[in-house]
């Protein structure tokens, strides 16, 4: 499962990234690193862009992009 | 000063002489609240300058603690050390010491949102990496109450090695006392032992100082073992010798095995900032308020992109009924000044000059200045308040469509302001194709110094018809922005099939929350644009309306003023009462055109028409678009001034002159085919100095600037030409 198929109102934690392209090395630098909670916020008109809350910071990527990051729902999630 | 030459000056005297002992770089992410507080801290007591080579604002202010005086210094916003766009590497490279003329700061504040702990701390800990004096200021700590959020700032200076955490409102001033003092005991105190955040980095680095020159900072050495293709890096391998890079890849590999080095960093310093956030954070389950269920409800695909429509057309609405009445007050001011000065000098050149020229010239532009201030206002609560960031997060799909990415849409609504900061916005845009791509769509957005172009020749010659709920004048305005993007978009759609043909850029950005914007940061900035606009209006416009009424009114013609003297002893011979001041008013208005017609001016005019004759403009027309070139709402003055000079003068105001301006066959000058294509002529120009300028130092070059001139330009021209033949035939 990926950051690009989150269900709303649900919280995940990403537990591995594939971190080759430097566009996804600067989304960790932006905070998207394993171990971080997030938790899908919105999405634009046809489903793309996404918007994705972390630790109350609101970031905003593509699908294609959000592909790259591998989650798992969190364990204390309501 | 030495100490022992004690002179007895007053208090006043000594705040302009003292300089300042030492500068502070003001430090922090994007949105922190950082230019707030340096408002705060710094007033009134502030300059603006250009980092060199790039432009990239440079602001630096002074703040007084007792007898201390502290520079400070706003760096652009930043994420992390590894810069990602222009501003970010400004950031990075002044608390690196490695802008060029430029002293390292003494010390760092850095600004931390305490909202957004997560990426401050980020930043922080590799600030405090750099062997200079670091201080936090815990900005928003108010939001942070409201959203549920404590923060306990002893536990989080602990946390930090020790070094002053102090909670602040920017806003409302609480705190800032106390940061003042924290900020000289950085400079003056002794410097805190920073705690080892990175262990296995130091030894590395270490090993790899004894072998360079000392002038090379371990902190410099740590960047370029993380940054593998900066500027840094490649400089510290050369240090190291022929074999520099291999070295270097060596460590790179014994440090992080076979992550990339950026990656690596990321995941060690965010487990570190999860640690500290776990101890100093304690959040309070939230309750929804009104405003984030609001939000909520603006996130949703559907209602958040009809919002989007829905601001705009309000902004655009309000420019045009809010100022009206202002303006009218401006317009009927310049029209009695005009009057007074015309009826207490006597005639000839100077009241000529005062009136026609300076007055008429001028004050045709100063009306708009209430327009141009509700637009920038807008502008500038838009982007505070988060929403323009929002913009680009709902337009990033249909802008992809046309090969650029979300973060384009904010340079293009800056752009509806003013092309200039539209253009420097375009910083943030990390991939160079996207970024050229967007430079040359900003230019076409409607910028504010179109609109008095458009008002004018919209008020005067688009009847104020309803169309349904819609006013006609407004659907001609509407229509007018939409050529504007629309030409905007399709000039970035070609650009990236052919010239700027590359990969499709990506799109990540950070969404702020909404706010309400800050009174005192968007009246400075308001203030600053009005000053700019003034100082236009007082330099640039002014000179050019003296220039314009000059050429107008000389050369003086004998013959005509004979002719005209002869004409009025005529009629005053074979006529009397209304029919004989009917005929000297119109002798009046012959000799007028007369003269404005042999005047250097006229003969220019006369000489370039060939030209603009296919798109039915007259030389007066064909003379004011040529003066406009530099900027373009200098068309307004140049008209003014022409045809308060020529035989429409009787006329009270412009619009009523342009209404009465006939061709030699009498047929009225301005029909609407020929003001429909003189509208599609500024909507497409790119007449304007400033932007040319700005475009160059951009993109480094005169390239794209001449191709922008040219390709804009010839659209115009055409524009102008289909609309006008179409409209005739």
């Amino acid at each position: 499962m990926t950051l690009a198929s989150l269900q709303r109102g649900r919280k995940y934690v990403i537990n591995g990234i594939d971190a080759t392209d430097p566009d996804v090395q600067r989304l960790m630098v932006l905070g998207l690193v394993e171990g971080t909670e997030v938790e899908l916020a919105s999405t634009a008109i046809g489903g793309d862009p996404l918007e994705f809350r972390m630790f109350g910071n609101a970031i905003s990527l593509r699908r294609e992009q959000a592909r790259h990051f591998a989650v798992s729902p969190a364990e204390k999630g309501e | 000063m030495s100490k022992e030459s004690v002179t007895r000056v007053s208090a006043d005297q000594i705040s302009v002489r003292r300089r300042p002992s030492a500068s502070i770089a003001v430090v922090g992410n994007p949105n922190s609240g950082k230019s707030t507080l340096f408002n705060r801290l710094t007033g009134m007591r502030q300059k603006t300058g250009n980092y060199p080579g790039v432009t990239v604002e440079k602001h630096v202010g002074v703040t007084h603690v007792g007898e201390t005086s502290l520079e400070l210094v706003d760096l652009p916003g930043m994420f992390a050390l590894s810069a990602h766009s222009l501003e970010e590497r400004i950031a990075a490279d002044v608390v690196l010491g490695r802008i060029p003329d430029m002293d390292r700061p003494d010390g760092i504040l850095a600004v931390v949102d305490s909202t957004h702990l997560y990426q401050g701390l980020y930043l922080v800990q590799q600030l405090m990496e750099l062997d200079l004096p670091v201080m936090v200021a815990l900005t928003m700590t108010d939001a942070a109450v409201s959203s549920g959020i404590h923060i306990d700032s002893d536990a989080l200076a602990l946390r930090l090695g020790g070094i002053k955490v102090c909670p602040v409102i920017a806003t409302t001033g609480e705190g800032i006392d106390e940061l003042k003092v924290a900020l000289r005991g950085l400079i003056e105190s002794d410097k805190p032992v920073v705690p080892e955040f990175w262990e296995e980095l130091s030894t590395v680095s270490e090993e790899l100082a004894r072998e360079l020159p000392a002038t090379v900072p371990r902190f410099e050495i740590e960047r370029a073992l993380i940054d593998h293709d900066s500027a840094l890096a490649q400089e510290v391998a050369g240090y190291l010798g022929d074999d520099g890079e291999e070295r270097l890849k060596a460590c790179r590999e014994r440090l992080f095995g076979s992550d990339p080095p950026l990656a690596n960093e990321a995941r060690r310093r965010y487990t570190w900032v999860r640690g500290v956030m776990n101890d100093v954070q304690h959040a309070a389950p939230v309750i929804a308020t009104w405003t984030s269920r609001f939000g909520q409800f603006l996130n949703r695909p559907i209602p958040g992109t009809i919002g989007l429509f829905v601001v705009m057309a309000i902004v655009f609405q309000a420019v045009f009924a809010w100022a009206t009445p202002l303006m009218d007050t401006i317009d009927g001011a310049t029209a009695t000044l005009g009057t007074v000065v015309a009826d207490n000098l006597p005639d000839g050149a100077l009241a000529s000059f005062i009136t026609d020229g300076a007055i008429a010239g001028v004050g045709s532009v100063i009306v708009f200045l209430p327009q141009i201030l509700i637009l920038f206002l807008f502008i500038i609560v838009l982007e505070d308040s988060g929403y323009l960031a929002r913009a680009a997060y709902l337009m990033d799909r249909t802008m992809r469509s046309v090969g650029l990415s979300g973060q384009s849409i904010i340079p293009m609504i800056s752009s509806f302001a003013c092309a200039v900061p539209g253009i420097m916005a375009t910083r943030v845009i990390p991939s160079r194709r996207d970024r050229i791509a967007t430079i040359l769509a900003a230019p076409f957005m409607t910028c504010s110094a179109r609109l008095p172009v458009y008002a004018l020749l919209i008020a005067a010659f688009v009847p104020a018809r309803s169309v349904g709920f819609m006013n006609l004048q407004g659907i001609v305005l509407f229509g007018l922005y939409m050529l504007g993007i629309v030409a905007g978009l399709a000039t970035a759609l070609m650009l990236r099939k052919t010239a700027l043909h590359g990969p499709k850029p990506t799109f990540a950005l950070m969404l702020p929350e909404f706010r309400r914007p800050n009174l005192r940061t968007v009246m400075m900035q308001l203030l600053g644009r009005a000053m700019i606009f003034l100082k236009r209006a007082g330099t640039v416009i002014f000179a050019v309306a003296v220039v314009v009424w000059a050429l107008a009114y000389y050369p003086r013609s004998e013959e005509v003023h004979i002719a005209s003297v002869a004409s009025q002893e005529r009629a005053a011979a074979t006529l009397s009462g209304e029919s004989l001041d009917a005929a000297l008013v119109r002798i009046d208005n012959e000799t007028a055109a007369a003269q404005l017609e042999q005047s250097w001016l006229g003969r220019a005019g006369k000489f370039v028409v060939p030209v603009f004759e296919p798109l039915g403009w007259d030389w007066k027309i064909s003379a004011a678009v040529i003066a406009s070139f530099p900027a373009r709402e200098v068309v307004v003055a140049v008209l003014g001034t022409v045809y308060a000079v020529g035989d429409e003068a009787d006329e009270a105001t412009l619009t009523e002159r342009l209404n009465s301006a006939r061709h030699p066959d009498g047929t009225p000058v301005y029909s609407l085919p020929m003001v429909i294509g003189l509208l599609i002529f500024y909507a497409c120009c790119l007449q304007c100095a400033a932007t040319i300028a700005v475009i160059r130092r951009e993109t480094n070059g005169w390239r794209w600037p001449i191709f922008a001139w040219t390709y804009m330009t010839t659209l115009g021209y055409l524009g102008a030409l289909i609309a006008y033949q179409f409209g005739v035939s």
